[in-house]
């Protein structure tokens, strides 16, 4: 089919990850300043989204008509927007969604790309054939397009969302663990097992997939910001998550229509965005510049 | 050659088929009468009744599916519910507007990215190699619609510079031309620090190969390396990735043409999607599938021409 | 020092490399890659250059090219082509020289030819210098030599790339790059090695058939002996960045001074005269350049080793018809 450079990246290593290996990794990762950067962003994105509840300075479902569009001040920090709600408290809100819609469809997509990707790797060829032109059909999707399709569908949602993000990620860790597992297949580890009389199920949960599982979470890690990207958009668009709820891309909605009247609208929404996205993917870069090295050395 | 070529076109008219089925079948999966939910629940049973017989949905699924691969053949793409224009005229009104922004981001992202990643592997580890890095992961991992939303703010709402909606006059070019300033620029951002990297890995990669070193025993002035005997080699992959880049630029444009209110294929499917009009919107995706799936075979085609390794294995 | 001993009716040196030492820079320290090399190639002769891998051949060659990769350091030493100095020449200067009077041909031709290019392309390249001449007349001073080369039919050939070539053409190719100039000084970095016994043969002779035309000088390195003895008219024997031997063709392979040497022609399969069980070999390994013994290089693995050659160093000693070497054995009285 057509090689994606995922093909490339993970190579099967057989020796079990400790955790030294994660505290020792997180240290090393305190000399790199960009992934310093990032993790700082991704830690304070968390906290705003763990925390919401109490540090949000004011509901941001309450509606006030009469302090539509006040600018920035020492009462309303973001100012507020249309409906006279506080920006920054629907920001940190927002927050809550754009990390739940992240990580858990994410999550979903690992497990099911892990299922998939087994299945393709391991089960008879023909399975193989059809889930990689069931993989590449989805992956040919434009991802907005994708999302557009659906909602025109089903209609917006927070159900149709994640469904989305979950359908346009699954096939691109299917295949990594695709690929791991038919290179594993071979490894002669593997075989030995197998000559020991070791089932393939067993083997495949307890030996192929620790091993390759760190290499595969970094690369997740590293779709948050693209999933938190498309949520956003979608919704910016109207065909994500329907109002009220706070999600940044709503907030950018408001205050595109508002540009000329409430500039800061737009800024305050579009913030959060930037710091998640940019915070992510420094530290998923980080992470995977100290990791690929040590990778070399024992591969 | 031919062979070769016959294999990928296949490949990407299987993927068509697969992506229509997988259309096909999301349309059915969903529960309850496709034209209640298209329409809404203020639809009327003969605007329901219109609707399902507009869109086949009254026939059998075999019927339906075949009908529809036949139409889509002969380009037939169905009808707009609301217009009651053919879906396929009104894509192929849109799509050159899109070609032409996607062309101009694209285009100037590359004239900005290929030199920058050869100076940046050519002066590695100097402050504009590092900046370069720094400043490609930023541009690559922020989403391209609030770049788009600032420019917009900064650039035509405070400033006054460039306008704020529209594509300009049609016979105006300069007019057309400053229309495309900044929805071209938010379409592109990203794509110079990707294409940068890029460009540097292959040039750090190729400028250690054996045959550079050849050329500078034999004395070869160094702007003929970097060009003839480097560039030449690195820039392959890059084509191969333009290929694949199509399906994120189409991304990029339904949001740039969104947000600079300009006509294309991205706002023809979002105002689609508003209305629930889904012939139109299955009818973009499909072209922009098609376009995507076609445009792959293309870019093997360019390597093809520009590397005879290539060539010589078919 | 070097003493070079030729027949004195010979020409000046056009190579005249003279107590050479090159440091490598790595993480675990520093590697003295060659240590006070001196060599000479005159006017109108072939001298080999022979050593096991890792002896520093390539070193030697790429120093004077002034192609060494960027953590390499001359530390000491001078490197004279055509009477001029060639480590503190401008390096625009340096380039001018390169490819012009002094070239080289490389070991591997198939990654050493650009993989995208036509050989015509490469070949018209290399004289972008000659202002004089005109595309087609490059065109045709490139088929002519490749016709010299042995590529028959060589005007079609000009249009085709490095890979439609087997791997004896993709040499002869690179050799005709490299005297389509007329360098004073062709560098062949073991243009052989890659080749198998046939192609090596007929590349060997063609280099002899050259020689003749071309009116220049070669430095041939290589790790093959018998290549050495047929081709070469003076040798210098390399072992772990030192000269330990050098002299006469003739009188090198008959008359050996240095046990090194002369462990290597024993261990030559093509030399072997009595019927044993095993091959001869040289027990031990080369040594580790981040530590240099203290004393001779070769006295860990030497068959005539004593005392003295592990605490202090050998300096050169002329001995016989012409050769140079460096071994306590040869001191006054300690046999010859």
């Amino acid at each position: 089919m057509f090689a994606q450079p995922s093909d490339s990246v993970v190579t099967v290593v057989v020796e079990p990850a400790s955790p030294g290996f994660i505290v020792d990794l997180f240290r090393r990762l305190r000399q790199e300043p960009l992934g310093v950067l990032g993790l700082t962003l991704v830690l304070l994105v968390v906290f705003c989204a763990l925390m919401a509840r109490w540090i949000m300075p004011y509901n941001p479902d309450k509606i006030k008509v009469v302090e539509r569009f006040d600018m920035p001040s020492a009462i309303h920090i973001f100012g507020t927007d249309s409906l006279g709600r506080d920006v920054l408290s629907r920001v940190i809100a927002g927050s809550q969604i754009a990390l739940g819609v992240g990580v858990f469809s994410i999550a979903v997509a690992l497990i099911f790309g892990i299922i998939l990707g087994l299945l393709a790797g391991y089960g008879p060829r023909w399975l193989d054939n059809f889930l990689l032109l069931l993989f590449d059909s989805v992956y040919s999707f434009p991802t907005v397009m994708l999302g557009l399709t659906v909602v025109t569908l089903f209609g917006p949602s927070l159900e149709t969302l994640i469904s989305v993000v979950i359908t346009i990620q699954t096939p691109g860790y299917a295949r990594l663990i695709r690929t791991a597992t038919l290179s594993a297949k071979t490894s002669e580890y593997i075989l030995a097992i197998r000559s020991l009389g070791g089932s393939p199920w067993r083997i495949l949960l307890i030996h192929i997939l620790p091993n390759i599982i760190g290499p595969v979470l970094i690369i997740a890690s590293m779709d948050i910001p693209s999933v938190i990207t498309l949520e956003a958009g979608l919704t910016y668009l109207g065909m994500g998550i329907p109002p009220p709820a706070p999600s940044w891309g709503r907030i950018l909605q408001d205050g595109f229509d508002n540009i000329r009247d409430a500039p800061w609208i737009v800024i305050a929404g579009g913030i959060p965005l930037i710091f998640t996205t940019l915070g992510f993917t420094f530290l998923g870069e980080s992470l995977r510049d100290l990791l690929d090295p040590k990778l070399r050395r024992i591969v | 050659m031919a062979a070769y070529l016959v294999q990928r076109i296949g490949l990407s008219i299987l993927i068509c088929l697969a992506s229509m089925c997988l259309l096909f079948a999301a349309l059915h999966a969903i529960p309850g009468d496709p034209a209640t939910i298209m329409l809404g629940s203020r639809a009327t049973p003969e605007m329901r009744d219109r609707l399902n017989h507009e869109l086949d949905l009254d026939k059998p699924i075999i019927v339906q599916f075949t009908s529809l691969i036949g139409n889509v053949v002969q380009g037939n793409f169905g009808t707009d519910i609301f217009s009651q224009r053919s879906v396929g005229v009104e894509i192929m009104e849109n799509l050159p507007d899109t070609l032409i922004l996607v062309g101009t981001g694209l285009g100037w992202a590359a004239l900005l990215a290929i030199p920058l990643g050869c100076y940046s592997a050519l002066e590695r580890g100097t402050w504009i190699d590092r900046l370069t890095g720094i400043l490609s992961v930023g541009t690559i991992s922020i989403p391209s619609f609030v770049v788009a939303i600032y420019a917009l703010l900064l650039f035509s709402v405070q400033l006054g510079w460039f306008p704020v909606i529209g594509a300009g006059d049609d016979g105006n070019i300069s007019d057309q031309l400053w229309h495309l300033v900044l929805p071209s620029f938010a379409v592109g951002l990203g794509w110079v620090g990707y294409l940068a990297r890029i460009v540097r890995a292959s040039m750090l990669e190729v400028m250690s190969e054996n045959y550079v070193r050849t050329a500078r025993a034999f004395g070869l002035p160094e702007m003929k390396i970097v060009l003839h005997y480097a560039l030449r080699i690195a820039i392959l992959p890059t084509v191969t990735l333009l290929g694949l880049a199509i399906g994120g630029l189409l991304s990029s444009a339904v949001f740039a043409e969104n947000i600079f209110a300009r006509p294309g294929i991205g706002k023809l499917i979002v105002d689609a999607a508003n209305l629930r009009n889904y012939p139109v919107v299955q009818g973009a995706v499909l072209s922009t599938v098609a376009l995507f799936a076609f445009a792959m075979p293309v870019s093997d085609l360019i390597v093809a021409w520009l590397d005879p390794r290539v060539r010589a294995a078919f | 020092m070097s003493v070079a001993v030729h027949a004195p009716e010979t020409a000046a040196p056009i190579l005249s490399v003279r107590d050479l030492s090159v440091r490598f820079g790595s993480s675990r320290g520093p590697v003295l890659a060659l240590r006070k090399v001196s060599l000479e190639v005159l006017r109108g002769s072939i001298v080999g250059l022979v050593g096991e891998s890792g002896s520093g051949k390539s070193t030697l060659a790429m120093a004077v090219m002034r192609l060494m990769p960027s953590n390499a350091t001359v530390t000491e030493g001078g490197i004279q082509f055509a009477g001029r100095e060639l480590l503190t020449l401008p390096a625009a200067e340096m380039q001018r020289l390169r490819g012009d009077r002094l070239s080289m041909v490389f070991q591997d031709p198939m990654t050493s030819l650009n993989p995208v290019r036509s050989i015509g392309n490469q070949l018209i390249d290399i004289q972008y210098r000659d202002r004089q001449l005109s595309q087609f007349e490059k065109r045709r001073k490139a088929a002519d030599m490749l016709r010299r080369v042995g590529i028959p039919d060589p005007e079609r050939q000009l249009g085709r790339h490095p890979h439609q070539f087997s791997g004896g053409m993709r040499q002869r190719i690179a050799i005709a790059m490299g005297i389509l100039e007329k360098p004073e000084l062709l560098i062949a970095d073991e243009p052989t090695t890659a080749l198998d016994v046939t192609l090596e043969a007929q590349i060997i002779q063609l280099l002899r058939e050259l020689r003749r035309e071309i009116n220049g000088s070669i430095l041939f390195i290589s790790h093959n002996l018998g290549i050495i003895a047929e081709l070469c008219d003076y040798v210098v024997v390399l072992y772990a960045g030192e000269v330990v031997e050098q002299g006469p063709v003739r009188e090198l392979f008959h008359h050996p001074r240095h046990p090194y040497t002369q462990a290597l022609l024993e261990c030559d399969p093509a030399r072997i005269e009595e019927v044993r069980r095993e091959l001869p070999t040289i027990s031990g390994d080369v040594p580790n350049l981040l530590r240099i013994p203290a004393g001779c290089v070769f006295a860990p693995r030497c068959a005539k080793v004593y005392d003295r050659c592990c605490s202090e160093h050998p300096v050169d000693r002329a001995v016989g018809q012409g050769l140079v070497a460096r071994c306590h054995l040869l001191a006054e009285g300690a046999g010859a």
